[in-house]
């Protein structure tokens, strides 16, 4: 096992504003010596399959991006957003934000007319919390995201009702909005959620998708001045599910968001949760836990967009993986423009390989534009629970199955704790020991 | 009284080079409340014999017998040699990434045990474990040897055996990489469990200097995957002396 490493910016990270790389990383340092990470993790994240056989270097690695010639682009900042599905090429795979997708197993999301049904939508919880279906001419949609590729604006273009649901101003909602997303047909469907949690008002959102769907799907996510928001979106999709969900949220002054992913189920899950901080003084968590078994592709595209002063974001991911073709993508860009004074903000992706066969893609960015900041960092880590571990282990008498459950359950319990709604946090930690005991380890 | 027999034991692993024996011919006893000291130089085999004890999947035993008051041990899982008694207090303790200290010896003593440890005592013995063994409080909210020094980790080992209480200790080079206040700390707590007359101690080591802390009642000499000369502690004094180049030139 190779040792920690860590680090703050990466050589490439385009840097504007007259600072030198240099000049950040002396500075920057200070704000990612010393973080715990994963002894016996390395940075590495993007590992060929059947390249590694556990006895990777000691030291530091530069984190690589990938192996396909991929030409970056000049900023995150600079992706296209549009409403108008003509913005967006064909789908070749070849491009930065598709390249780790297998476009074949889309199942037509990026080709074909979205016109089969929309996953069935039940909202249950919090009574006062406003839900309502709304004609796509509700002028409140769209307001606050606006789609970032192919797949999302061909959803924009092509449902036909959308749910709202509205948390009111000063409103705390009595227990957690429990919304259930029901899969029952494998045309290609496209679906839009709007959740708004107007001014001062404080809620939880879940979003609980399961079932059998090809889907593509915007989730618009308002959160106003003051607003306390979290919002868990859990996959435990059937086996044949193709979901794929922008989850973007613009975010006011002095707001708490939280976004969390838990991705069990699904031939092909890919999500693209944003931050886009709009006004000065708000916070920002984002948390992830994915668990891939033999086959599935679980994938996470994220984006923090600081563009105004004084806000703070904390991104933390967890994957495990098991299975032959268990494979895991994490995209972490965070984009720090020059208008961002004040920015605190620190990225963290860790992977378990738990399996030989497994293959889990990892890739940090951070994109400076001001020096005037408090803090960035990202730290990248992908590590297996190889057999070595395993001895120890049960040298102290513990059975083999219980010593790997010991090992993911203590590896992902930080994300699922972040829940905080106990009901769920309970199914979600028996789902992720049903993931161990079906990989039969 | 426990009986941990090693029989003729002929030991080799499989490397790209091909399959290359390393113990040849092993034969040792120890008994409940006997310190059996296995000093020889690099390469010998020692280790080996430690990890094959554990059942590490690396070693293949090709002949001979290991049995722990009769029973036997190579047909035993790694962790039913654990529950059986045995422990090994490994050179190189891995680091376990997602699992706390109190976790892994809560989950540890809990399989060893066959039952949960009763929640007072348990804490307090881990405690007080702790303490003698002069590691720092909130080691117990750590990942397993994640981030420990070398010391840490070889103070955490003999932590695991104080609190786990096994029939046999192995100690595999515990002493190694120690400066002599770990090396006192950590013999000790080898001498504390040791003196509780319930427990046999196998001392691996390439020196002699943990024989001033923990006396043998044997010593065994290792070369070349046998045990070339046996004797009681004054045999280690000579080692500390002559070294082990009387044996090795006798080997070429």
């Amino acid at each position: 096992m190779a040792e920690t490493t860590h680090t703050d910016i990466t050589p490439d990270t385009p840097l504007d504003g007259g600072i030198s790389a240099l000049d950040e990383k002396a500075r920057l340092g200070s704000a990612t010596v010393g973080r715990a990470s994963i002894d016996g993790f390395t940075e590495e994240g993007e590992r060929l399959p059947g390249g590694d056989d556990g006895t990777e270097q000691l030291g530091f690695k530069k984190h690589s991006h990938g192996n396909a010639p991929v030409i970056p682009e000049a900023s995150r900042g600079e992706r296209r957003r549009s409403f108008d599905l003509a913005d967006f090429p064909p789908l070749t795979g070849q491009e930065e934000d598709w390249r780790f997708t297998p476009l074949k197993r889309l199942r037509g999301l990026h080709t074909d007319d979205l016109t089969g049904p929309a996953p069935a939508i039940e909202v249950t919880g919090a009574g006062n919390v406003t839900v309502e279906t709304v004609g796509r001419g509700d002028a409140r949609l769209g307001k606050g995201a606006t789609p970032e590729d192919r797949v999302s604006a061909a959803a924009w273009n092509a449902f036909s009702e959308a749910t709202v649901i509205t948390i009111p101003r000063e409103t705390v909602a009595e227990g957690e909005v429990m919304v259930s997303i029901t899969g029952r047909s494998a045309e290609p469907a496209a679906q839009y959620i709007l959740i708004r949690a107007e001014q001062f008002s404080r809620a939880v959102v879940v979003l609980d998708h399961g079932g059998s769907v090809a889907l593509a799907q915007n989730v618009e996510i308002v959160v106003e001045d003051g607003a306390e928001l979290t919002v868990v979106s859990v996959q435990e999709w059937d086996d044949d599910a193709v979901h794929v969900s922008s989850q973007q949220a613009k975010i006011g002054r002095d707001a708490r968001y939280k976004h969390v992913v838990v991705s069990l189920g699904g031939d092909l899950v890919r999500l693209t949760p944003s931050s886009i901080f709009s006004a000065p003084g708000a916070e920002v968590e984002m948390y992830g836990l994915y668990f891939a078994d033999a086959g599935q592709h679980l994938e996470q595209r994220l984006l923090v967009d600081h563009a105004t002063p004084n806000c703070t974001s904390r991104v933390t991911y967890k994957g495990a993986l098991q299975g032959q073709d268990a494979h895991t993508v994490w995209v972490g860009d965070v984009l720090i423009r020059k208008a961002a004074e004040g920015t605190d903000t620190y990225e963290t992706n860790r992977n378990l390989l738990l399996t030989d066969g497994a293959r889990s893609d990892s890739v940090p960015n951070l994109e400076i534009e001001t020096g005037l900041i408090e803090g960035a960092g990202h730290a990248s880590a992908t590590g297996r629970f190889d057999d070595e571990h395993l001895f120890y282990l049960m040298a102290r008498g513990i059975p083999e199955k219980a010593a790997r459950r010991l090992v993911v359950r203590g590896f992902l319990t930080e994300v699922i704790q972040q829940i905080r709604v106990p009901a769920l946090e309970e199914r979600l930690s028996e789902s992720v020991e049903r993931e161990l005991a079906a990989g039969n380890l | 009284m426990s009986t941990l027999e090693i029989k003729d034991l002929h030991v080799s692993i499989d490397t790209d080079q091909g399959n290359i024996p390393i113990l040849r011919g092993v034969t040792l006893t120890i008994n409940t409340g006997e310190t059996h000291a296995i000093m020889g130089p690099n390469g010998s085999g020692k280790s080996t014999l430690a990890s094959t004890i554990a059942g590490h999947p690396r070693y293949k035993v090709d002949s001979g017998s290991i049995t722990l008051d009769g029973e036997d041990v190579l047909s035993m899982s790694v962790d039913e040699r654990a529950r059986a008694g045995l422990f090994l207090a490994m050179q190189y303790p891995v680091e376990v990434p997602g699992v706390t200290m109190t976790n892994f010896l809560r989950t540890a003593k809990t399989a060893l045990d066959g039952e949960a440890p009763s929640l007072r005592h348990w804490t307090k013995d881990v405690k007080t474990a702790m303490s003698k063994l002069r590691i720092d409080a909130d080691f117990a909210q750590r990942n397993v040897n994640e981030g420990f020094s070398g010391g840490e980790k070889k103070r955490v080992e003999i932590l695991q055996l104080e609190l786990f209480r096994p029939k046999f200790a192995i100690l595999d080079e515990t002493d190694s990489g120690l400066d002599v206040d770990a090396l006192k700390v950590v013999s000790e707590g080898v001498n504390r469990e040791h003196s509780k007359g319930e427990m046999g101690t196998l001392l691996i080591t390439h020196y002699t200097r943990i024989l001033r802390y923990i006396k043998p009642d044997f010593v065994h000499v290792f070369i070349a995957g046998r045990i070339a000369e046996q004797g009681g502690p004054e045999l280690a004094d000579r080692l500390e002396e002559e070294g082990y180049d009387r044996f090795t030139t006798v080997e070429a």
